[in-house]
């Protein structure tokens, strides 16, 4: 598949007064990429992605989306994004129609009522349109500034954090409406979250930074794939410690530790889980579950903490 | 673009209450005003005319809409630019600190045409202030009062308007009162582009008038070369259209410095809004 990019990061840098918040950020965005933005508290991602939407100029670096250069084209560039930073906020003296009237005004695009009140529709907020938002409640703002960001049809979306105060069901809807968005309308996402397992089961690219500074980008898969998998395996009988001296054997260097009579853990790539369980059962084993327990967070953590 | 963000503008003005209360409080003060002149009114002008009575004779309706009209412009214009500056000073950091900022300002809009668009807004509600001022002063005090001439004491003397030549000395006036209250939105609007809360800006803006208006009355010598440039010292200078002659180089001067004082200050907005990082 050819790479088409549509956000290009190069050498962010972004000092307030001494303090450094952005010294290295690099990052490409590829057109129909559910791109994961990820980083600690503190990191830079915020200011890196207010850069990214020229609501803080940067020192240094290089921005460009679409392949156009965003301070001399800052305009053009911004009619094709819609956008949520860090919080949606809104006129909360005026009703939720009211509110994106204002927003779909200066958006660039022709967007009418008809297409106003089908993205209150499309986000769950039918039959809200009249009522002022200051009474509305975190999640039902959070709905409401995503209905916000499509109003004018944008080729990329910037989401910050976009499931944040949402309960499970609304968590659920924000996944199915970003890979729908990937899907059916082709359009490019990203997106920062601290819901990691969020960001796993929707994006397909991913960077993390940390102190200021790109510490890997790849795809989701490739990076996960290149790390080691911790295996946690429970037995039916109390044989893991016998089952830990096959293991050992069979695959040196797995770092098996037995946790319990029953249960114990291991360091294994992903590509030998399916070997070792084969192996187990070929070797008298009964095996009640075979989980493995790497997940983003781990390989988060491992990034940031390295 | 600048349109259309002003037409947004002309819709938060109206939707926020605060929007109101200059109206509100201003329609009480006038109300007031005419009540009291009503009730007391001439008692109030003989104070004024008692030291001419040996020389001069009173007759026919001296306590008229005219003079009504006068009094109340005079009493308020002190007091307006509070009224002014509690919208005008929350239209840029009053959006910092509610988040709305970082919202527009990531829409295809230029930082200059969103200043622009809050300016004309701000110019707008600043002449319906004056408008619904002078309505109120002006027809309601005729209305109540009657018409008759108009008696003006200022630092000459007594001066005694006929009522056919006061209405165009009011039109005139009141075009110079809103200049002086323009130059009160522009202060609070560049200070306003320095705030992410809404109080700073217009706590700010009233300092500057109390300050510059401290120092133009003080009468200490060395402020003396200052002084003619303050804007403080020009925003009275409606009065001069109800001298006899009209001093129309004094009035002239003053309209250019509070001009200059307009544009400095939207400069100032513009220039530091461009440059600002929104962290709010």
């Amino acid at each position: 598949m050819e790479h088409h990019p549509i956000i290009e990061v190069k050498g962010l840098q972004k000092y307030f007064g001494a303090f450094e918040a952005v010294k290295d950020v690099n990052f490409t965005v590829n057109k129909g990429d559910v791109f994961g933005f990820l980083g600690p508290n503190g990191a830079g991602k915020s200011t890196t992605m207010r850069c990214m939407l020229s609501l803080i100029k940067p020192n240094a670096g290089q921005i460009r989306l679409f392949g156009k250069d965003l301070q001399t084209e800052r305009n053009t560039i911004l009619a094709r994004v819609g956008s949520i930073v860090e919080k949606p906020d809104f006129y909360k003296y005026l009703s939720a129609q009211k509110n994106l009237e204002i927003f779909a005004r200066i958006s660039g695009a022709s967007v009418d009522k008809r297409s106003i009140l089908a993205t209150l529709d499309f986000v769950g907020l039918a039959g809200r349109e009249k009522d002022k938002v200051g009474g509305f409640s975190h999640g039902m703002r959070q709905r409401l500034g995503i209905a916000q960001t499509l109003l004018h049809q944008p080729d990329l979306i910037v989401l910050d954090e976009p499931t944040t105060g949402l309960d499970p069901q609304g968590i659920i809807e924000v996944r199915d409406l970003i890979l729908r968005l990937k899907n059916e309308q082709l359009k490019t996402v990203i997106l920062s979250s601290h819901q990691l397992a969020e960001i796993e089961l929707v994006a397909n690219r991913m960077v993390i930074i940390n102190r200021g500074q790109t510490v890997i980008e790849g795809t989701v898969a490739d990076l996960m794939n290149a790390q080691q998998t911790l295996l946690n395996i429970e037995f039916s009988q109390e044989s893991s410690a016998a089952a830990a001296q096959v293991i050992a054997q069979r695959f040196p260097g797995s770092e098996v530790q037995v946790v319990s009579p029953k249960t114990l853990q291991l360091q294994l790539e992903k590509q030998h889980i399916a070997s070792l369980n084969s192996h187990l059962v070929n070797a008298g084993f009964e095996i009640v579950a075979l989980e493995p327990k790497r997940k983003l967070e781990d390989f988060f953590i491992q990034m940031t903490q390295s | 673009m600048l349109w259309k963000n002003t037409y947004n503008e002309f819709i938060k003005i109206l939707a926020k209450p605060r929007s109101y209360i200059g109206l509100a409080a201003l329609t009480l003060l006038i109300v007031i005003i005419l009540f009291a002149m009503k009730a007391d009114g001439k008692m109030y002008i003989s104070f004024v005319t008692a030291s001419f009575e040996q020389t001069l004779s009173f007759n026919g309706n001296v306590l008229n809409g005219n003079l009504i009209a006068f009094i109340i412009l005079q009493m308020l214009i002190v007091h307006i630019p509070l009224l002014v500056a509690l919208v005008t000073g929350d239209l840029l950091s009053g959006e910092a600190a509610m988040g709305t900022l970082r919202m527009l300002l990531t829409k295809p809009i230029s930082r200059t045409q969103v200043v622009l668009s809050k300016l004309i807004a701000a110019a707008v509600y600043t002449l319906i202030l004056v408008l619904w001022m002078g309505f109120l002063a002006l027809l309601v005090g005729r209305w109540v009062f009657g018409t008759g001439d108009l008696i003006v004491l200022n630092s000459d003397g007594l001066v005694i308007l006929n009522y056919t030549d006061v209405l165009w000395r009011y039109g005139l006036a009141f075009l110079v009162a809103y200049l002086a209250l323009m130059t009160i939105s522009t202060l609070s609007l560049a200070f306003s582009a320095f705030a992410d809360n809404s109080i700073g800006p217009i706590v700010s803006t009233m300092a500057v008038i109390i300050l510059f208006t401290i120092i133009g009355s003080l009468d200490v010598s060395v402020f003396d070369t200052i002084k003619p440039w303050l804007f403080t010292t020009h925003m009275a200078s409606w009065r001069s259209f109800f001298n006899d002659p009209v001093p129309w180089s004094a009035i002239y001067k003053s309209i250019w410095i509070l001009l200059a004082h307009i544009i400095l200050f939207v400069s100032v907005a513009i220039f530091k809004f461009q440059r600002k990082d929104i962290t709010s």
